[in-house]
Order: C-alpha cells, then structure tokens, then sequence
C-alpha cells in the first residue's frame, strides 16, 4: 500500500515500562510479543544520543509558554531525534528525562515522514505537560496522553502532525454549543476545575 | 520505587469503581479518572473477560447523558479500546448518531472516527448520507476523520465507499494540508485499479495545487507508479513526468525532497543522467547535522550503488567521514556503500578504516560488513590477501554463531572461487577448528577440508590439525574429524599409512559412532596401510554423494525385512515427490450393486512400480526413471473422463491413460487409445494394453507402450483417441444389453517435453555439491530471455523448463530485485547428476538475461540441458 502508514507508537519510561503505548499493526499479536519487542528495542536503544537535555519554551509575557510556531521544527530538536532499523522496521526515537518517544514504521518509509509524527507526538506532549515532561506528570496526566495518541494516527494513518493542533484538541475546553446557559457556566466551571485538578488525578 | 498514581492499581477494584457510570447524578470528573484506569490497565497488557468488558460497555454507555466535553472525548477513545461486539453497537449507535449531527465539531468528528471504526456494512448505508456531507465539511477535523474512516471502510464496504467519489474529489482541493493528504489517498484508492483515471489524477495534480507535504510525497508515489506503467517517449527517450520528480527536488519540505529523490533512484532502468540530480540532493544529506537524514540518504545511496556504483562514487568522501557515525547504523551503511563502490586501490586503506570499527558494531552489523567484504574480494581478487586477512583476523575474536557461521561461509567462497586464495584460507579455516566453540561450523569446515585439502600441493600439513579434533572435541566433532582423514587417506595414497596409523588409534574411541566409522575406513579402503591407489568404486562408496532422497531410503529401510535377501538399494525410489493421481471424480455417488468396488488408483511412485511390474510386457523395460504427474486430457464434466500418466524408462515410454465412465447408462468394453505418434519420430509404438471393460464410475487403466533411442530424451507430440465398444445398462437393475457399438471419442494432445527425463532431487548442501560435481562438465552459456513480466516470472518460467528442484529456496525472487541466482539439481535419464545454476538480470527495463551454468558427470547431458533451454 503506497499510503505511509505508522505500526506503533511508543512511550517508555527509563527502564523500558510502558507508560502508554498504541500499536496499529497486527504484526504484534499478542501482549507478551509487544512487550518483548519493547524490551529488545528500548535496550538496543540505550547507547545512542537521543537525548533533550534542554527542552526550551518561549518565554511570553513573563509566563513560559509551551508555543511552537506551525510548522517549524527546530533544528535543534532534529538533532536529537535518532532512528535505527530493527526487526525489519524502521523506527525514529527520542528521549527526555525518563521518558522515551518511539514511532515505528515499516522498512521502506520515508523516514521523514515518521520524523514528522514523532515531533508531532514529542512536541504536542511537551505542550499538553506545560513543559514539565517527565514520567511522574505525563501519568499523572495520562488522560491527556491518550487523547494525544487518539488525535495523532487512526489506525495507522497518520491524523495531524502539527504539535499546536494536536495539542489544541485534546486540551479544548470549549463549551458544547447544545447545552442550555445554566448548564455552560456549570461546564465552564468544571473545565477551569480541571486544570487545577489535574495533577491530582487518581489520588 | 518512583511514585506513580497507578500504584497498586488492581483490575477488580476499577471495575467496581465503574458503578458510578450508572450514578444517577454523574460527576464527570471521577468518571474520568476511573475511564482513564481502565485504559491503563488496557494499555498495561490487562485483559477482560467477556462478561466485564460488556458490563463496562454497557455502563460506558450511559455516559452520553453527561454534557461534559472531556467526559466525552474519553468515553470515544474507551468505546474503540472495548471494541464492542455487534449487537452492543446498537445500543451506541443511536448516540453517535447524534453526535455525528451535531453542532459541535469535536463531536461530529471522533463519534464519525469511532462509529465507523465499530460498525458493520449494514449500519453503513443510514450513515452513508452523513459522511458524505462530512467530507465536504468546513471544518478539517470533522473532514479528515470522514476520510480516514473512508480508507478503513474501503477495505470492508468497496461499493459503498466508491460511491463517494465526487465529494472525495472535492476535498482534494481544500486548502487544509491534512484534509488535502487524506482526500488523495482516499480517491488513490478508489481509483488504483482504473489505470487511465490514476493518470488524469496525476497529470493534473503534477501541474501544481497540492499544499500539503504528506500530499505531495502521496503524489510522488503515484507519479512513480504510472511511470513505472509507462514507456518512455520513443522520439525524445523522454520518461513522462520526469520533470515534476525532478522539481520535487527543490521542493522547501525535506520530507518531500527525500521522496522525490528516492522516487527518481527507483525508476526502472534509471540512466545516469536521471539519477544526477537526485544524488546531488543526497550527497548534501549525508552532511547533514541530523542522523535522520543521514540515515535516509546513506540508505538509499546503498541501495543506488549496488546496480549503479559509479553513480555513487561522488559521494565517497562524505561516506567516509560516516563511518565514524555515532549511530552505527549509518556507520555500517556508509561502509557496505563505499566497499561495493571503492575502486582496487582504496581497498587496503579502507580495510583499516574497517578494523578499527568493526570492534564496536553489534554482530548485526558485522555480518552485513562481511557479506560486503566478500564481494569486494570476489570483485577484485587480486586484493585476496590483505581481505582474507582481514577475514580471519575477525574470526578469531569474539561473536557469536550467525556472525561466525558468516565469516566462515565467507572464507570457503573466497576459495572456491580464487584459486591463490585457497591454501591460506584453508589455513585459516584449520586454526579456527582448533578453538572453535561451534560443533556445526567444526564439522563442516572438516568435510570442506576433506574434499579441498588432498588436492593442495602439500595435504599432508592439514593432518595435524584434523588429527587434533579426535583428541580434543565432542563426539560429533570427532566422527567428523575420522571421516576427513580417510577421506586424505583415500585421495592421497603417499598418506595412507600415516592415515592408518591415526584411525587404528580410532578403533578405541569411547564413542560408538566414531569406531564404527573408524574400523569401516580401515576395512574398505585397502592395502592394508601400504602406498596403494583407492579402488575408484570404493571411493565412490565412501564418498560418493547418495543419489537418492534421505526420507525415501528411510521409508525403504522401515519396510525392509531382514533376510537372506540383502538390502538393495536401487529399490530406492528417487522421486522427492509423492504424486497421487488425479482426484477421482464423483467420489459420493458410489454405484450400488455392482459388486466389490475396484481397488483404489495407485498413489504413489512405489504404486506405479507394482502397478507396471504386474504387467509382463513391460517386464523388459528395466527399472522405470519417472512417472510424471497425471495430465488431463479432457475438460471437467465430460462423459468420459481420461488422464495420463508418463511412465520413463531407458529405452521405452509408457503411457498409462487413466479411464473414467461418468454415464450410468452405458459400460465401456474393450476400452483402448490409439495414438497418432506421427509428431513425435523417434517413437515406434510397441504395445498396447486394451482395458477389457469400464463401467460408470469405476475408473481402469489402458496403456500404450513406445519404444524410443536408449538414454536420449527424445520430445514429441502425441495426438490421442479413445476408442470403444459401448454397450446400454439400465441404472436401475445393472442389467446390460447384449450388443454394443463400436464408438470413439477424440481426447487432447499429449507432449513428452525434455523435463520429463529430468527427476526432481534436491542436495542438501548446493555449493558443496557444486564444488564436488567439479569443472570437468561445466558447460557455461548465456541467453536473452527477452521480454518479460517480471524476473520472478523468468525464473519460474525456466525452472518449469527443466523440470529441476529448487534448492536453498532460491526460487523465491525478493520483490524489486534486478537479478536473481537460482540453484537447481536433479537427476538426467541415465542417472546422471545435474546441477545447474542461474543467474538472471534485468537488461533494460523488461528484457531478462539469463546465464546458465550446468554441471553434470556427463558432458552429453550437460550440453543436452543447454539445447533444452535454447530450444524452449
């Protein structure tokens, strides 16, 4: 099929647990197969230079803001981003604090492309984290990793690439045009509660 | 222990918690959290069984009271994990409906993502108008997710999906990139098997308007796609829209570039002057400051340089400076690319380069450099020494089997084909032995050495080292290790006393199967130790490859008795295959008081032998060579139902024509075929075997003998009629009418074709066999096999030819390969051991050249399989 196509999407903690992972293949048939290419792939991995040591926000009006320009990706990003061919695929990765990024495809996809949606999924988190991408926040705030995922490939198609757009559906908050005025303000409210509730989630 | 919210997280506990989903007062904040640990425990490899996932589904579903957005989104993302069963999608489907409709965007597109995800065809057409409008819909969220859904249902719902053309058409022109991506691939695939529409697609969108990155590298494919479907332009040699491959070069998305670059090197029968531009674009890569990209260049460029080196060798100066890549990935690409495109004097100074990294790659790698390695030495042998060198210097470090196994595969190339590289690497191989950990790589290198080390100059410096491996290894090892000194002792007579020497100290070995071998040597190869020649036929006995199928001699060994009759084992049958003979038809209507049923049709070769033998006239045939499978020599469904089988012997053809009556009515006598042999000259029929009656569904045997010239494999048509007395039955009593009538009935033509002289035997090794068969009947010849649908298609064609077996699955032709070898091997009318090899390559975009190389014990049959593929 001449249709690029993403077989997974992977996000592992620093000792190779998952902290949410999306396959789209059923190249893995069962779990015990994904997590042994997971394991084999996260130590195959280790001794590369995939890491951000410094992930920078712009900094607006005082407040750091985690804003990309549409579009761009910094070279500086790019840099970090390493790929390698494993099992027959290819598959482009990069790590922050404890938390490693993977996106797999098969053998003859442009790796670009792969590229575009590993930035897409590390920048939208990065965004949806307010910068403070680590293991602790991104389950603490898994919900948001999940929709994130969601918004990213359909059934291995790729859905959007763009970290901002990404971003900007799973974090709306906007009001449901249907709901009659009382029951806004009541759902404004919660969606303003959310965000202070976030990182108490599950307690 | 890191803290994490999920801590002591336990399956039960979170489907209890689920109750609140059925809380009449929902709070969606909790309903929520406790969505969200479903899905971790989902996401964790957790499993539920049917009764809990139905119960969360069902209690999911009750969510949809709830206003709350992010209660939503959850409650979409949940229901596609739970993938619901079909009768639980109804209870969803009327809620997504209205989402489907709704005002809100976010809704309309993920209730289309995940109603058309759970569906089945049926619900499909009440949604069909819906997603329709959907696709065409402003908002790009909402039209994407009606597109993406289109792709996945177009593999479920064809018809229903085709029907959306001309909204899907008009979404290719939206102004949103991704909508844009989505709404091409999904009209690409409508139309993929209408070539003429996936042209006007490309011809008009190539002229410009796609925004999108991901659309245009869409475009690229499909561009490439109809080039590959096209010719070029007779009067110019112009390729059809070359130039807007060429401008996707400059193109501001790298994704785009890369595409089109690896698009123009893909091209079929890419000339030069095509490929320039592309491998400027990449060369430039290959300095790139991002691994990814040097990865994708040096990638592509690997494969460019194996069937257009010089295409590559501009950019050798950046290859080299990868190969000190922090990601050894790169690294070894850039090597294999600049060893398949250096020239000889570059060698050495690449070797070094190669030392110093090769102790830092995984044995992945090592393998791919040592393939890379050997074809440089076969490439330039004049470099042997500095690459054998090399070779065994990484043998002896650590690795691993496969990598080992690959070093040595390497070395025994090296000398089987560069005559001055043989009796180092023997050397080489004999110092490995020596500490070698592997049993498997031990015993082959010891059988290698047994059939190359008598013919060097000076056998008898291999002895100490084989001798070694009787003292020092494991069993296996060491029966290995008695087999190839009798094997020096054998070939080399000044030796045999030494060799005597050593394997009477054999004859005490705790190990059975090391006597055994030990006190068989000393017993069959003579002289007792004196300097005499090894009687050829003992040799041969020794030696000698067996000619017949392991499995059949295993059967035949079961089956045999033990007697006074000794085991013979020409009773072996040779054929690998087991043929049973065409399906006898009707097999359920057994007709009813005709008595016992015949026996069953023979099914196997060893059948065919008692089948003939039974029939005296063909008791002086002599041994038969081969039966072939049944060819049918009428349609399906006709009255009469006739196969034949082609029965080989030396001097003699026999056809067995297997005979059914499918009329109820009638019962054949004295059933018979003429042949007209008038195509086929050097037949002269000798006998003709009538079937005395064939009545309905009970199938019998005619035969018809030919004599032909001994040992040659004469060819010719045969043209066939079935000739009878038929005689009325009546179905209900079987009662049969007196008087019959003579009648005929015209059957198909048959061919004897040069395959069928020719048994299919497979070799457990090739190039063993190979190198054993020796030069002396080699016969060497190359064809252009013309035009040609693929190189697969060739290669079928030719095997089917000559009727060999494919050995070491190199029948199978990797897609997008240029060229192709292929081992075959089988036996020639006459026992003649044959063994072929074939090596195809693309000349030009379609034509195939073939260069055929054939080994045989026989010089006749060598040129005879020449004359059968210059005659095919």
């Amino acid at each position: 099929e001449s249709c690029p196509s993403i077989k997974n999407i992977l996000l592992l903690d620093s000792e190779g647990n998952r902290v949410a992972v999306k396959y789209y293949s059923d190249e893995w048939p069962n779990n015990s197969v994904k997590e042994a290419f997971e394991k084999s792939l996260f130590t195959k991995t280790q001794k590369t230079n995939a890491r951000t040591e410094d992930y920078v926000f712009n900094e607006v009006g005082g407040r750091v803001i985690p804003w990309i320009e549409p579009g761009r990706v910094s070279n500086e990003d790019l840099n970090t981003t390493e790929i390698a061919m494993f099992e027959s695929h290819i598959i482009v990765y990069k790590f922050v604090q404890d938390l490693h990024f993977f996106v797999t495809g098969a053998e003859n996809e442009n790796e670009l492309i792969l590229v575009t949606v590993l930035q897409g999924f590390f920048d939208a988190v990065g965004l949806l984290l307010r910068g403070t991408v680590d293991k602790k926040e991104a389950l603490e705030n898994l919900d948001l990793i999940l929709l994130c995922l969601d918004e990213i490939v359909d059934g291995g198609i790729i859905l959007e690439t763009d970290a901002n757009v990404i971003a900007g559906k799973v974090a709306s908050h906007s009001i449901d045009a249907a709901a009659p005025l009382s029951e806004q303000t009541i759902s404004q409210a919660l969606a303003t509660a959310r965000e202070h509730l976030a990182r108490s989630l599950l307690k | 222990v890191d803290y994490s919210p999920f801590l002591g997280i336990e399956k039960g506990a979170v489907l209890q918690e689920a109750r609140v989903f059925n809380d009449p007062q929902l709070d969606p904040r909790r309903c929520s959290q406790v969505i969200t640990k479903l899905l971790y425990l989902l996401n964790q490899g957790e499993t539920f069984t049917k009764v809990e996932a139905t119960e969360v589904f069902f209690a999911v579903t009750k969510l949809f009271q709830s206003r709350d957005m992010g209660l939503r989104r959850m409650v979409y993302v949940i229901i596609k994990e739970l993938s619901p069963s079909a009768d639980e999608v109804i209870i969803v489907t009327s809620s997504l409906m209205k989402d489907m409709t709704s005002k809100t965007d976010m809704y309309r597109a993920n209730a289309i993502r995940v109603l058309c995800r759970i569906t089945d065809g049926t619900l499909l057409t009440q949604i069909e108008r819906y997603l329709k409008q959907a696709i065409v819909d402003k908002n790009p969220v909402v039209a994407s997710a009606a597109l993406v859904s289109g792709i996945h249902l177009l593999q479920t719902n064809p018809e229903i999906v085709k029907r959306w053309s001309n909204e899907v058409q008009e979404a290719v022109q939206s102004r949103a990139a991704l909508v844009q991506f989505h709404a091409l691939a999904l009209l690409h695939q409508i139309r993929q098997n209408d070539r003429l529409a996936v042209n006007k697609l490309v011809s008009s969108l190539t002229r410009g308007s796609v925004r999108s990155p991901l659309a245009q590298c869409l475009l690229i494919r499909y561009t490439s796609q109809v080039i590959r479907e096209s010719t070029n332009d007779t009067q110019t040699g112009d390729r059809p829209f070359y130039d807007f491959l060429e401008g996707c070069l400059r193109h501001k998305a790298e994704m785009v570039i890369f595409e089109a670059a690896r698009a123009i090197t893909e091209l079929n029968g890419v000339t030069s002057r095509e490929l320039t531009p592309a491998i400027t674009v990449l060369q430039l890569f290959l300095s790139s400051s991002k691994p990814v990209l040097r990865f994708a260049a040096v990638r592509t460029l690997n494969k460019v340089a194996m069937s257009h080196p010089t295409a590559v060798t501009n950019c050798n100066i950046d290859m080299e400076s990868l190969i000190s890549d922090q990601n050894r990935s790169i690294a070894t690409l850039a090597i294999t690319t600049l060893l398949k495109t250096g020239n000889e004097s570059s060698v050495d100074r690449l070797m070094k380069q190669i030392t110093n990294f090769m102790s830092d790659i995984a044995d992945e790698f090592k393998i791919v450099v040592v393939d890379a390695i050997r074809s440089l030495c076969l490439k330039f042998p004049l470099k042997h020494r500095s690459l054998m060198n090399f070779l065994s210097n990484i043998l002896r470090e650590e690795g691993g089997f496969e990598y080992k196994k690959a070093i040595v595969d390497s070395i025994v190339i090296l000398i089987r084909d560069i005559p001055e590289a043989k009796e180092s690497g023997l050397l080489h191989l004999c110092e490995f032995i020596e500490d070698c950990e592997f049993t498997y790589l031990s015993t082959q290198i010891l059988h290698f050495l047994g059939i190359e080390g008598p013919k060097t100059s000076d056998p008898s410096k291999y002895i100490r080292y084989i001798y070694n491996r009787v003292h020092l290894e494991n069993a296996t090892v060491r029966a290995g290790a008695v087999s190839t000194l009798a094997k020096f002792g054998a070939m080399v007579d000044g030796l045999k006393p030494r060799i005597f020497v050593l394997l009477r100290r054999c004859l005490f070995d705790n190990d059975d199967e090391v006597r055994d071998r030990a006190t068989l040597y000393l017993n069959t190869l003579g002289g007792d130790g004196a300097v005499v020649e090894t009687d050829e036929g003992v040799k041969e006995f020794l030696f000698g490859s067996l000619d017949v199928p392991l499995v059949n001699l295993e059967n035949s060994l079961k089956n045999y008795d033990p007697s006074e009759k000794a085991f013979d084992i020409n009773s072996v049958p040779k054929d690998v295959k087991i043929q049973p003979l065409a399906e006898k038809k009707a097999t359920s209507k057994k007709p009813t008081g005709l008595g016992a049923p015949p026996p069953g049709p023979p099914s196997t070769v060893d059948a065919y032998e008692k089948l003939l033998s039974s029939i005296p006239e063909f008791a002086s045939f002599g041994k038969l060579f081969k039966s072939s499978a049944p060819v049918e020599l009428t349609e399906a469904e006709t009255e009469y139902a006739v196969n034949v089988v082609k029965h080989i012997f030396d001097g003699h053809v026999v056809f067995q024509y297997n005979c059914s009556n499918t009329i109820p009515e009638q019962l054949l006598e004295n059933v018979t075929v003429i042949v007209d042999a008038s195509e086929a000259e050097e037949f002269a029929e000798v006998y003709s075997k009538p079937l005395r009656q064939l009545p309905y569904d009970s199938p019998g045997q005619t035969f018809v003998a030919f004599e032909k010239p001994e040992g040659v494999s004469a060819v010719g048509k045969f043209s066939n009629m079935l000739r009878f007395i038929v005689k009325e039955v009546d179905p209900s009593t079987g009662e049969v009418e007196d008087d019959g009538v003579e009648d005929e009935y015209q059957l198909e033509d048959l061919e004897l074709v040069a395959a069928d002289y020719m048994l299919k035997v497979g070799v457990s090794n090739f190039r063993n066999a190979w190198e054993s068969m020796g030069v002396d009947f080699e016969h060497v010849d190359e064809y252009g096999l013309g035009p040609r649908d693929s190189l697969a298609e060739a290669v079928n064609a030719v095997i089917n030819l000559l009727g060999m077996q494919p050995c070491e699955g190199t029948e199978v032709v990797p897609p997008n390969s240029r060229s192709h070898t292929c081992l075959l091997s089988g036996v020639y009318i006459g026992n003649v051991k044959v063994l072929v090899r074939l090596q195809f390559g693309l000349d030009g975009p379609k034509d195939v050249a073939m260069k055929l190389a054939v080994r045989s014990e026989d010089e006749t049959v060598s040129d005879a399989i020449h004359e059968i593929v210059a005659s095919g």
